[in-house]
């Protein structure tokens, strides 16, 4: 207890000093808890993804539509449970600031391959028989104060003309790493007027989506859909959907890279400024702790007293920035356009990342403290007083 | 019957590849219960021999002997066990812990012991009360004079009843009249107590309080 107490004390011998050290801890923790949750946020959609779901794309680029033909060629490919598609349809929502993903999906399958969507039966029947109907996200529900029954008024820019949908229902992720933000709608409704308006543009999808029975099968898979359309005139591209996602963050590569690196010089930052304090303690009682080591205190508890303080204080430190941490992110959420990060949820390994590099902090600035009052010798530590 | 021994005893340290002898070849017995006075002008080796005797640096050759046991050859753990037990160390300076109160300084040495928490109070409240500071229980250092300071150091040196009191420089610091109090309340633990008592000083009035003086002069004891 006497140890605890002499901490606690020695702590609070320098207030102002410990209180900025913390403060100083407190900020890089948090700045690198944001950091990481942006990189997370950016790849939560591979993380996301599920083990049995592929994407077959045009091979040239995913920009390029597919026939919708090639549907029923796919799920004869043995290992395929499923086929849906999707078309990324784009578009303008009130002002071009306003992004999210608006898709058209076929209202048949949609459900199916993806069950990480909560919907009710009633949702997905109405998106099946309404044309205009389209289901949204509980967090596009939230931030655009839509409501079932609402219409929505898109602009369109890949598929030109003013397209108005009405809200039938809204989806729930299971869990809090799926994205809410999506808008789907029923891709009949773009077929037939693609049909009428830029006739030899429908019959296209733009990605399949393939349900398959055993994850392990996956290759052959994918080596069996692409061969079906070998030297045809739309060739294809089937990978699992970790992999599309991960193609689709490799473009920020070099962003998120660099905010990584970033996130982890903070941690160094962490380590100097302890380092500081903990060093400048150190010289600073080197004589007391000759004085203690003369009255029979060992070296382990010279030790303990150190990385004690030391600990002390990386650990205020990285409590009180990971409890910023948490209302900080969730205010950059309201705070970003709806869409730029669906998923913005501090993880728990950023948790653990954070406050374990907080906690390393504090024993590694202990270490040359510790060194320094208990290498030297008790008569050159006594030197130090007077 | 002697409670320190010293045989052949030298020390010398090095200042990049010279060396410097501090003591040279000291061998003398301080018999139980002595009051004995170290002096000798600055830089004679006198702290260092009282260093030695009290157990915080190693001779260069030679054997200390203190109360039956040979500490020259003792790891510096051994040591730093060994001195929470026998010795009570008072300070020029006092080096008290000035984030502790007068009470919490006394008890710090007990923290090594295995006494339990009424029993340190009771040590602790004892040693202040010999002291005459039970009142100033309380207070911090910074909230004492020097003179009470130091008496709270030798509290602290006396609570755990060491085998051997070493004080270096007692009075160094202190005015006339707080080191007139320091020397008294060291005599009363030596004759009252019967602590035995090595005091380093190169003040003549200081070492007239002790029975007797020993003189170190470029580390030769005469």
């Amino acid at each position: 207890m006497y140890i605890l107490k002499l901490i606690l004390r020695n702590a609070l011998r320098h207030k102002l000093r410990t209180l900025l050290t913390i403060v100083g801890i407190a900020i890089a923790v948090l700045a690198f808890g944001i950091m990481r949750t942006v990189v997370t946020s950016w790849y939560s959609g591979v993380e996301s993804s599920q083990a049995n779901r592929m994407l077959t794309v045009h091979k040239v680029s995913f920009i390029f539509d597919l026939p919708l033909a090639y549907r029923d060629q796919i799920t004869k490919v043995p290992g395929v449970k499923k086929v849906s598609f999707a078309n990324w349809f784009q578009g303008i929502y009130i002002d071009k600031n306003q992004f999210f993903a608006r898709l058209a999906v076929d209202p048949e399958t949609i459900w199916d391959v993806s069950p990480e969507f909560v919907v009710s039966d009633s949702v997905k029947e109405a998106l099946k028989k309404q044309r205009n109907a389209c289901v949204i996200g509980a967090k596009l529900e939230h931030d655009y104060n839509l409501h079932v029954g609402d219409l929505m008024s898109i602009e369109g820019d890949i598929y030109p003309g003013k397209w108005q949908m009405q809200v039938v229902g809204i989806y729930r992720g299971k869990d809090q790493t799926v994205d809410e933000t999506q808008m789907l709608f029923n891709w009949h409704y773009l077929d037939e007027e693609l049909k009428q308006n830029e006739p030899g543009r429908d019959g296209h999808v733009g990605w399949y989506i393939l349900q398959i029975e055993n994850p392990n099968d996956r290759a052959r898979i994918s080596a069996a859909v692409d061969d079906l359309f070998t030297n045809s005139s739309a060739e294809t591209k089937t990978q699992t959907e970790k992999e599309f996602q991960q193609s689709f963050v490799s473009m920020s590569g070099a962003i998120l890279t660099a905010i990584n690196v970033v996130a982890f010089v903070i941690i160094g930052i962490i380590l100097l400024v302890l380092s500081n304090t903990m060093a400048m303690t150190a010289r600073e009682r080197i004589g007391e702790y000759a004085v203690m080591r003369t009255l029979g205190f060992s070296t382990r508890n010279i030790s303990q007293l150190v990385a004690g303080e030391s600990l002390l204080i990386s650990l205020l430190g990285g409590l009180i920035g990971l409890a910023v941490t948490f209302p900080l992110c969730a205010a950059i959420q309201k705070i970003v356009p709806t869409g730029w990060f669906p998923v913005f949820n501090v993880e728990t390994a950023t948790v653990v990342l954070a406050f374990g590099s907080a906690i390393a902090a504090g024993v590694i600035a202990a270490a040359f403290p510790i060194s320094r009052a208990i290498g030297m010798r008790i008569v050159d530590g006594l030197r130090h007083i007077g | 019957m002697a409670i320190v021994s010293i045989q052949k005893l030298s020390k010398s340290y090095w200042r990049d590849s010279h060396e410097i002898p501090v003591l040279r070849d000291i061998s003398f017995e301080i018999p139980e219960g002595d009051f004995l006075g170290l002096m000798g002008p600055s830089g004679s080796g006198k702290t260092t021999l009282l260093n030695l005797i009290a157990g915080i640096d190693k001779p260069t050759a030679g054997r200390i002997d203190v109360a039956g046991t040979d500490i020259s050859t003792m790891s510096e753990s051994a040591l730093a066990g060994w001195r929470a037990r026998h010795i009570g160390f008072v300070f020029q300076f006092y080096n008290l812990l000035p984030v502790l109160t007068a009470r919490e300084n006394v008890e710090l040495p007990l923290f090594l012991s295995k006494l339990s928490k009424k029993e340190r109070k009771e040590h602790v409240e004892f040693a202040l009360k010999v002291v005459g500071l039970e009142e100033r229980m309380n207070h911090y250092p910074k909230q004492l004079s020097g003179g009470q300071e130091q008496r709270v150091a030798i509290a602290r040196a006396i609570v755990t009843d060491p085998t051997l009191l070493v004080a270096d420089e007692p009075t160094g610091d202190l005015d006339k009249s707080s080191a007139e109090e320091i020397l008294k309340l060291l005599e009363r633990l030596n004759s009252e107590f019967k602590k035995t008592v090595v005091m380093v000083t190169h003040d003549p009035r200081a070492a007239e309080r002790a029975h007797s003086v020993r003189h170190l002069d470029k580390g030769e004891l005469s």
